[in-house]
């Protein structure tokens, strides 16, 4: 059996189990991103040493019969815009190309807390910001089920790993859609939370009320797990809801009888891939099938949610990114005085999608603009929130397509933005309401490319989501399979 | 033409919490260079704000004391602009929705009361510190960035453009400072830069309604500096107006040392700062309840207290006035009168030599080698005439050295005023027999010579005889 082929719950059982050591594991995975991560390229850094040591001490834990966590002893892989302590953060920007954070994130805590053991930190969209890992300032990450396409993005780094056996769990931020999208690509299983439900603290802000921590992971049951790790209250961020953390575990149930399932007809956008609407309404055949009600909802504002989206995220970009200057920290290009030194290391070091969006940012947000852009997006916001809100007045769960189409090939949109927005319009609503959602696999085109689904939630009703996802699930064989293969 | 001239003040003051706005850091002035920083301070990637809530409930109460309406639905927001002290490139602020609004204070200039009014109050960052390598940013290869200061807690107070002349400037910004010296919410250590003032001046024809072009004058931290700065200002304004020429509207630095304004920049159109709101932060919401429970905690303000000193105490209005313009000095005050004491001696010795000695020692009140209790006795002292007001002047020395009782130092060092008959007219006898000139001159009309008689007289009892005795014995026999 090839380790690295399991979900992180098989191999969390053989380690409790003592069937095989974490040293073994992580010497799977290493071996793994060895053999294949020149193809893949989903890490910027890997960490071999440090995940070693990390698996002996968890294997000491183990061994010694301590009780141990549901990631003890397990590799992962970490978004590269999370901070870890002595180890890089880039963002995939040239930016930070040296930096090193002295501090860890929120959630690294929590995660280092589980003894669980890290690969190293995954490739992404520069500061987050795109759809298809390509505006990474280092190299393009490859979808693993056909490497002439994109993993999706931001997190494409992260879903890449993930779906390829190159890690067995990863982490991943979602501004709208970072996490969902590279999931659907991926053919694996991507929940953004609640926004509040996962600290952000230490996650390199991009747009900060719309940016939510995350996990990918290969099925639903280990996307619960880490749920459980990574949820909860953090006093250092203000944003963060105070609220128990349940166990999202015990939302592993197969059960839809009675469920009220919403099919909004404004997530199904001009251009939808005819592969993907099929794929969405087998699903919903399937759901009928065991019991749920499905009805059509309308979300009327849906159509303006990616003009909203693109005006708030960008004007949060701009400010959150106004602290790359060279002063301090990161990479400085120098000038013969400090404003030369600033604007030449700001010139060469961001990408051009970054460069864009901090233009559209400070734009909306000059005076005279500010009203027509900032305002009037912050006002659609409102609108989108309620659209939902008044829909789950009648529903228990929202279900939608994730991206309008599986995946692209490397190099075919990347010069469109526009065509790259429209990408994220059934994924961005969520991240303007903050509601939760998750995107698990329901199919496959022709090309044998992977199609996602996204189920959407009232806030905090993860639990709800997961245990429509996981019921769906276990009603198919997705999950199963291995880079379109059934293991 | 007669100008007059519109003056505006934006005080910033450091609040005195042990940590900073957003951070646990220290806030301690005069640390070691970037000792008193963290990951949140600094800026990096990655990291968050929280709002201290000791920020949120000083300035609360700085926005009750200076008569303020609290928002109860408060918000934090970015101030966008690139300077290298700012580690984000952008100042977290307050906007539209500050925690303060529509404020006033009164003050007392030439004896009349003039209400200046508040425009707002809000919360903000302190940014940090740059040293430069040079004397003077122009003549620096390079400069360090210290940012100890970065975070630090402040409110800035915005008035309205209330205020005439120099001089009302500086009584206004000297009662914020005396208000929040009350409240305990800042050190005021105005060389420490805890309170400076960004000052706005424009002038206009005497009677017109309209507002002249202004200047404004930044990180005034002294009074002085901002009498002296407004002073210059206006004549400068006033020569170009009188010329024919018209003010530009620019930023002027105030040059202590030789006295005068310098262009720093001229203000074309306003910097667009692009604010916008906080999204790290959530909205600072503030209950009825809350605000009752802070007005509750406040002290008695400078100007009740005045007011009683005056109605319970019968001080003139300017002496209550200055013994009430800090809380310390009014705390002593009411100490010292507290032993039973006349208030007005009490008054006038603080007012005198204590303050005369506290000032040439260049220390506070609250330092002060004197103590109230002692200052009591020794006023009584002189109230049951054991010794003169001169004698007063020498045990008040001897106690600011030692600060010993009073009443001892009187016994030790034989002060004990003379005030018997017998004892007094011997020696004024003996000095009218030693002085026959005076004698006659004041016999023959120049009754001026008495004093130097009584010079004389105190002199033959070491100061220790009663003058007031001195003065009747004096005459009684001069008329004889």
């Amino acid at each position: 059996m090839e380790l690295y082929k399991q979900p992180a719950h098989t191999l969390h059982d053989m380690l409790v189990k003592r069937e095989i050591t974490s040293t073994e594991l992580t010497r799977a995975f290493l071996n793994r991103i060895e053999q294949t991560d020149a193809d893949i390229h989903s890490y910027i850094t890997t960490t071999a040493e440090k995940a070693l040591n990390m698996a002996k001490s968890a294997d000491e834990k183990i061994s010694s019969g301590e009780s141990v966590s549901f990631l003890t002893g397990l590799p992962g892989a970490i978004k590269d815009n999370i901070c870890t302590l002595g180890v890089k953060t880039t963002c995939a920007s040239k930016m930070l190309e040296n930096f090193i954070p002295p501090y860890n994130a929120a959630v690294m805590e929590k995660i280092n807390h589980m003894d669980a053991v890290i690969l190293g930190k995954t490739n992404m969209d520069e500061f987050a910001m795109g759809g298809s890992t390509e505006n990474s300032a280092f190299f393009p990450t490859h979808n693993p089920y056909d490497t002439d396409c994109v993993p999706g993005g931001s997190s494409g780094g992260s879903a890449a790993a993930v779906a390829g056996g190159l890690a067995a769990w990863a982490i991943g931020s979602d501004t709208g859609g970072s996490i969902r999208q590279p999931a659907s690509f991926c053919g694996i299983v991507g929940l953004k939370p609640t926004y509040g439900r996962v600290s952000r603290y230490g996650l390199v802000a991009y747009a900060s009320s719309l940016d939510q921590v995350g996990p990918l992971t290969r099925d639903v049951t280990d996307c619960a797990n880490i749920l459980n790790v990574i949820a909860g209250y953090d006093s250092m961020d203000s944003t963060s809801i105070n609220e128990p953390v349940p166990d999202y575990t015990k939302a592993l149930i197969k059960d839809v009888r009675g469920l009220k399932i919403g099919l909004p007809a404004e997530y199904f956008v001009d251009g939808m891939d005819e592969e993907v609407i099929r794929a969405i309404h087998a699903a919903v055949a399937d759901f009928k099938a065991m019991g749920a009600q499905v009805v059509e909802i309308s979300l009327p504002y849906t159509k303006y949610a990616i003009a909203a989206y693109y005006l708030v995220a960008s004007a949060e970009a701009a400010t959150n990114l106004s602290r790359y200057d060279g002063v301090s920290y990161g990479s400085r290009v120098s000038g013969e005085d400090i404003v030369a030194m600033m604007t030449n290391t700001r010139t060469e070091k961001f990408g051009n999608e970054v460069k864009r969006r901090i233009m559209i940012g400070n734009y909306a947000l000059s005076a005279g603009y500010y009203d027509a852009y900032y305002l009037k997006a912050l006002k659609l916001r409102t609108l989108v929130k309620e659209d939902y809100d008044k829909a789950f007045e009648k529903v228990d769960v929202i279900l939608a397509p994730t991206a309008p189409t599986p995946a692209f090939k490397i190099g075919s949109i990347i010069n469109d933005p526009l065509q790259m927005y429209l990408q994220d319009a059934c994924t961005v609503p969520l991240n303007l309401a903050g509601l939760p959602g998750i995107s698990l696999p329901c199919g496959f085109s022709k090309a044998g490319l992977p199609i996602g689904m996204q189920i959407i939630g009232k806030p905090l009703a993860e639990e709800t989501i997961i245990k429509t996802a996981f019921t769906y699930e276990q009603s198919k064989d997705f999950h199963k399979m291995f880079a379109g293969v059934i293991e | 033409m007669s100008y007059e001239a519109v003056i505006g003040l934006e005080i910033h003051s450091e609040l005195k919490t042990k940590t900073k706005i957003f951070c646990g850091c220290a806030t301690t002035f005069g640390a070691e260079q970037n000792t008193h920083v963290c990951p949140v301070c600094l800026g990096l990637p990655g990291v968050l704000p929280v709002v201290n809530k000791k920020v949120v409930e000083f300035a609360l109460k700085a926005g009750l004391a200076l008569n303020c309406t609290i928002n109860k639905f408060s918000k934090f927001d970015r101030k966008n602009y690139y300077y290298p002290d700012l580690p984000k490139n952008f100042q977290t602020s307050q906007f539209d929705l500050p925690i303060a609004e529509h404020g006033y204070v009164d003050i007392e200039v030439n004896d009349t009361t003039k209400r200046i009014r508040i425009t707002r109050i809000h919360m903000e960052e302190d940014a940090g510190k740059l040293v430069h390598a040079g004397d003077t940013i122009k003549d620096s290869a390079s400069s360090n960035v210290d940012y100890n200061r970065t975070g630090v807690p402040l409110i800035e107070i915005v008035s309205e453009p209330d205020m005439r002349t120099a001089e009302e400037a500086r009584a206004y910004m000297e009662k914020v400072k005396s208000i929040l010296e009350y409240i305990d919410v800042s050190n005021c250590k105005m060389e420490e830069g805890n309170l400076r003032a960004d000052v706005n001046v424009s002038l206009r024809p005497t009677g017109s309604e309209m507002l002249g072009t202004k200047a404004e004058m930044k990180n005034l931290n002294s009074f002085k500096m901002v009498e002296n700065a407004l002073e210059y200002e206006i004549e400068r304004q006033e020569e170009i107006l009188e010329d024919g020429g018209h003010v530009i509207q620019e930023t002027r630095t105030w040059d202590d040392n030789k006295g005068i304004t310098l262009s720093m920049r001229t203000k074309e159109k306003a910097q667009d700062y692009r604010y916008m709101p906080e999204p790290d932060l959530v909205p600072i919401i503030t209950t009825d309840e809350q605000i009752a429970a802070v007005k509750k905690t406040l002290p008695e303000l400078p100007d009740a207290r005045r007011d009683r000193l005056i109605d319970d105490c019968g001080l003139s209005s300017y002496d209550a006035g200055v013994i009430t313009n800090s809380r310390e000095m009014a705390e002593y005050f009411d100490a010292v009168i507290k032993q039973n004491v006349d208030a007005k001696l009490a008054a006038n010795w603080i007012m005198g030599d204590l303050a005369k000695n506290l000032n040439a020692a260049g220390k506070t009140i609250a330092e002060s080698p004197v103590s109230a209790k002692n200052l009591a006795k020794m006023i009584k002292l002189i109230q049951n005439n054991t010794i003169s007001s001169k004698i007063a002047k020498k045990v008040f020395d001897e106690m600011w050295q030692s600060d010993n009782d009073p009443e001892l130092i009187v016994k030790e060092k034989g002060l004990v005023q003379i005030t018997d008959t017998d004892a007094i007219e011997k020696i004024v006898d003996e000095v009218l027999l030693g002085n026959p000139k005076p004698v006659a001159d004041y016999k023959g009309g120049n009754t001026k010579s008495i004093g130097f008689l009584v010079g004389q007289v105190m002199k033959a009892s070491r100061g220790k005889a009663n003058p007031a005795m001195v003065n009747k014995l004096l005459k009684e026999k001069l008329s004889q």
